[in-house]
């Protein structure tokens, strides 16, 4: 006889619990992640060493590859997925994302508004004899 | 899940979901405190007041170690979850074993640079840009510490109380946290280390 569901519509995985599945398709997963993330890695420390690249785009490769490299480990380390089940923990990394790119962005933007607005260092000591 | 699974079972799996809810909202707002470190580093990062810039301060030898002995504890980390999930004891205790390792070599080499820049006169005092340096990489070291000792913490109540959902929870719990240390070591050697020489 099957049981009456205690609590209907609650999702069925918690967050960074592998999803069911065999143990050698769980830890395939996480090998393939390794191996992504040692990839992307090596590929930053690389330019960074290497004259192969225009330096000014430098930072910007390797922010586009940090910003990768931190979705290869939601998916395949945190197992955060765009299923179903993990609708709420998406919402509240969505939710975490906005505010942390306000922080810095913001925090970047209003500095250097400041900055740009301030007289320089040799003026106001001059103002203040 | 099968749909012969018991009310109990679904239960003690309602509870796991609420846990892991609960503490991945705690490491969002983690995350959300090390974006103020992270903002307020960027802002910093030039005012090194005549001293000691990134450039002449960082050695990316180490910091690659430092990263792979990171990732690495972040894999052995998830194998060890999946061993307790199928309750596993002798490999749960080996990949625990080497998450510990790995995070203590880490932790060693973090202590290292910054006891020699410190006897270099590169300490937190030296300028602005030092300041923000210690404060958000000493934060995540300080992070990678208190997850060494709840690993250590982990694996005692497992020896002494087995795989019980309640030390599962607490092992979810703990997974999380040691892949989002992972998560902000990737933001912080990008930001830090590497575009702090970068050409």
């Amino acid at each position: 006889m099957i049981e009456p569901d205690p609590l209907p519509g609650v999702a069925e995985v918690a967050p960074g619990e592998p999803p069911a599945e065999s143990s050698e398709q769980g830890i395939l997963g996480y090998v393939v992640g390794l191996v992504l993330a040692s990839g992307l890695t090596a590929v930053s420390f690389y330019i960074t060493r290497g004259n192969l690249f225009w330096s000014p785009s430098i930072s910007t490769a390797l922010i586009v590859l940090a910003i990768a490299q931190m979705g290869i480990h939601l998916v395949f380390f945190l197992h955060i997925t765009s299923g179903p089940d993990g609708t709420n923990t998406v919402l509240a990394l969505a939710f975490g994302v906005l505010i942390v790119f306000l922080i810095i962005a913001g925090s970047l933007w209003i500095m250097a508004n400041l900055n740009h607005n301030m007289l320089p260092m040799d003026r106001i000591m001059n103002m203040q004899r | 899940m099968s749909a012969t699974v018991t009310a109990d079972q679904r239960l003690s799996q309602a509870k796991r979901i609420t846990v892991g809810y609960g503490f991945w909202i705690f490491l969002l707002s983690d995350i959300v405190m090390f974006a103020c470190f992270f903002a307020t580093y960027a802002v910093l990062v030039g005012a090194t007041d005549g001293g000691p810039d990134g450039r002449q301060l960082f050695h990316l030898d180490g910091v690659a170690i430092e990263t792979a002995c990171l990732l690495a504890s972040s894999f052995t980390c998830g194998l060890a979850s999946m061993a307790a999930g199928n309750r596993n004891a002798i490999t749960f205790y080996v990949a625990m074993a080497m998450t510990l390792g790995l995070g203590a070599v880490f932790l060693g080499m973090e202590a290292t640079e910054f006891l020699s820049m410190a006897a270099r006169g590169a300490g937190p005092t030296r300028s602005a840009f030092l300041s923000a340096f210690f404060a958000l990489v000493g934060c995540h070291g300080v992070h990678v510490g208190v997850g060494l000792l709840w690993l250590m913490t982990m694996v005692a109540q497992v020896y002494a109380k087995g795989f019980r959902a309640d030390i599962l929870r607490r092992l979810l719990c703990f997974t999380l946290f040691w892949h989002a240390l992972d998560i902000i070591w990737v933001a912080l050697f990008t930001v830090v280390y590497l575009i702090g020489v970068a050409p």
